[in-house]
């Protein structure tokens, strides 16, 4: 479930909207799959001009490239387009599994990459991209569960320490509301759509522990009260009818909140810690941003927890003429590139440097943990069961809540809650 | 060479031989896929596309919930009786020459000729918190009136329907003048001479000489507002309760990844336009119009 989110929203990180529209290169014939360029195909339409085509692009060729160059396209509705481009046989030589291919799928279009029992002793989230015991995607970078806070408002309405349970994370935003009546308490970014789905997806783990999405692919009711999924999609409604969040959800605007929280406009954004240098980036306060943990502790030790978890995952095309190069350009884009850390993520090559971002939780002594893996022969049930569910995961679920909550809409959150158990336990059958 | 007659009889289809093969290639040949997709549970890109039959046709009857976003087209139907009663009554005072009325013309045309995306983000500043239009109400004292064009969900349509309105609208006037201009100017010089005023110049010429004008305004208004799409979705996404049935196909097909039910739920639209139309031509032949 975390993956979604964190793929939804890497795909939506729009700082400039930079489509490269352009022939699939086609593959000169040279022995044993080498090629003199190759195409990546990448959801960061920001970087995608600068940083790959500047500096990765050039550092490959003259590395382990050995003079292959690469040409880079990237796809704002990155999932969409990717996902149509598949339906013939050029869709780049490596590629961003999009969202929606599920992992019995992965064999039709991706070239397996090895046996996951042997890259995991490589690379971290390999219990992503795996299908039968054998790797066929490997996330570009890690993240941590969280939200971000603008410490200056929260210490100006006298809170210092993160709340412990959700009970007192609505009192610290009332608190917040109360001491500063021009902040937003609690900014959901509504109108992206891909922005709350994080109140679902991130408390996976939390109170069920680490194999939590292996339960909800068996679960009948998985929104009742106690479970993962139940904790932020409650939580959310109770923020949204408690009056802490924006005026007018219908009409936020992304980009503009990065900076808004940057000058203390806003004083929470429950996103995890990819965004957190964005906000520090999008203002004049980057040491006001921090990254909180969520406000659920461990039921068993008491102790603040984050899930780390993957992005999205790099394949290579099974059609595409030039498996080595590809397979090289992956190997230097895990391992030499740098990119985890320069997205302030957690190196998905073991050996790699983790990003910078994760000095509260160090001082708090968050414990990190990791989702299992489906059990052997299972690896596709969730993701089977949310599209037999036909729930809205794209974040018209969360937008719901939120109307709900606001009075906007008839409903309540027993009756949005009773009606979702009703669909996903149809869909587990 | 080919005898006349041939000739008379094959070269006209020469010339049509381009439109009708890019009308086959983009139109009937994807609406002829459409109809397998939907008798397959396919998720778009998948390479084995499986049958089910009428399967999903099965679904589509036994979930009405459905056809709930129909409802809301009827906002839009509603701005399109205001909307084609305005461009009426603007094209009639048009039609009279008077100073400026060129003016007029290109400013109430000119939102047609703006392209959708325009329009929507336009509109999306004016109706925001603190955008134009709570400028404009507070600046005439009625800023009680005050709200959310867009958070409220029993405004958001209003307003949507509204921007629908602003849009369209120059279309229905230039359909209007350009009938009501080719009305044989002699009638309303005998009009005259027979001291008819204006009101009868306009019930007894022009209204039933643009009879097919307005038959045709409003079967495209009727079937424009069952395919409402492009406003609510680009403005909201379709949140906050301005799904339209468009935008619930669309997202059953590229969210869900449920292809199969969604070309199912795009071909019962089509019947329900189909079945609209015939209604109306049925209704419109009586007074004796014969359109399409």
């Amino acid at each position: 479930m975390r993956k979604r989110l964190f793929a939804g929203v890497v795909s939506s990180v729009l700082a400039t909207s930079f489509v490269t529209v352009g022939a699939i290169t086609s593959a000169t014939a040279a022995p044993a799959g080498i090629c003199k360029q190759i195409t990546v195909i990448t959801n960061r339409t920001d970087i995608a001009p600068t940083t790959f085509t500047k500096v990765y692009g050039p550092a490959f060729t003259a590395g382990i490239g050995k003079g292959t160059t690469v040409k880079f396209e990237a796809f704002t509705n990155y999932n969409t387009d990717v996902r149509t481009m598949m339906n013939t046989k050029n869709y780049g030589d490596v590629l961003g599994i999009p969202q929606g291919v599920t992992p019995a799928q992965f064999s039709s279009f991706f070239s397996p990459l090895g046996k996951t029992s042997d890259l995991s002793k490589v690379y971290r989230f390999t219990n992503e991209g795996t299908y039968n015991g054998i790797q066929y995607g490997l996330s570009q970078t890690g993240n941590a569960t969280g939200y971000v806070v603008n410490l200056k408002v929260w210490k100006a309405a006298g809170i210092t320490t993160p709340p412990a349970t959700p009970d007192e994370f609505i009192a610290d935003l009332k608190k917040i509301k109360a001491a500063e009546p021009d902040v937003i308490p609690l900014y959901t970014n509504y109108a992206t759509g891909w922005a709350p789905t994080g109140w679902t997806n991130m408390y996976a783990g939390y109170a069920q522990g680490p194999d939590s999405n292996n339960l909800l692919a068996k679960d009948k009711a998985p929104w009742t009260a106690g479970k993962d999924t139940f904790i932020g999609d409650d939580l959310l409604y109770r923020v949204a009818a408690a009056g802490l969040i924006e005026k007018d959800p219908t009409t936020t605007d992304w980009e503009g909140s990065k900076g808004m929280i940057n000058k203390g406009q806003i004083a929470t954004m429950m996103l995890s810690s990819w965004s957190v240098s964005q906000f520090q980036g999008a203002g004049p306060n980057p040491q006001d941003i921090g990254f909180y943990p969520l406000p659920v502790k461990d039921p068993k030790t008491g102790k603040f927890q984050s899930y780390i978890g993957g992005d999205v995952e790099q394949a290579i095309n099974k059609n595409s003429k030039c498996q080595a190069s590809a397979q090289a350009w992956l190997t230097y884009f895990m391992q030499q590139s740098g990119y985890a850390y320069s997205q302030g993520g957690i190196s998905p090559y073991i050996k790699g440097p983790n990003g910078e971002s994760y000095g509260i939780f160090d001082k708090l002594g968050v414990v990190y943990k990791s989702l299992n893996a489906a059990p052997a022969g299972h690896d596709s049930d969730l993701a089977n069961v949310k599209k037999a569910s036909g729930i809205p995961f794209d974040g018209t679920l969360e937008q719901n809540i939120i109307d709900t909550a606001r009075g906007a809409k008839s409903g309540s959150e027993a009756s949005i809650f009773a009606d979702l158990n009703a669909k996903w336990g149809g869909a587990v059958g | 060479m080919f005898k006349e007659k041939t000739k008379r009889q094959f070269v006209p289809w020469l010339y049509l031989l381009l439109p009708i093969g890019l009308l086959a290639l983009f139109t009937y040949l994807p609406v002829i896929n459409m109809f397998w997709y939907s008798t397959t549970e396919w998720d778009g890109f998948d390479p084995h596309k499986k049958f089910v039959g009428f399967h999903n046709y099965v679904k589509i009857v036994k979930n009405p919930e459905i056809f709930h976003s129909l409802f809301n087209s009827l906002y839009y139907f509603g701005g399109a009786v205001i909307q084609i009663s305005l461009a009426l009554f603007l094209a009639t005072v048009l039609s009279y020459r008077f100073r400026g009325s060129n003016i007029f013309k290109g400013f109430l045309v000119f939102p047609y000729l703006l392209n959708s995306v325009a329009v929507s983000l336009a509109f999306l500043y004016l109706y925001k918190g603190g955008g134009g239009l709570d400028l404009l109400v507070k600046h005439l004292g009625l800023g009680r009136f005050l709200t959310l064009w867009l958070g409220n969900p029993h405004i958001v349509n209003f307003s949507l329907a509204g921007v629908s309105v602003w849009r369209y609208m120059g279309l229905n006037l230039v359909l209007f003048l350009g009938a009501i201009q080719s009305i044989n100017p002699e009638l309303f010089e005998a009009a005259q001479l027979d001291r008819a005023n204006r009101w009868h110049q306009f019930r007894y010429i022009i209204l039933p000489g643009i009879k097919r004008i307005t038959a045709l305004s409003v079967i495209l208004a009727v079937s424009g507002s069952i395919g409402v799409f492009e406003i609510p979705y680009i403005m909201l996404n379709g949140s906050n309760g301005t799904t339209t049935f468009v935008i619930q196909t669309l997202k059953t097909a590229f969210v869900l990844n449920q292809v199969g039910l969604a070309s199912a739920l795009a071909v019962t639209l089509l019947g329900i336009v189909l079945v609209v139309t015939f209604v109306q031509r049925k209704i419109f032949k009586d007074e004796g119009v014969d359109l399409v």
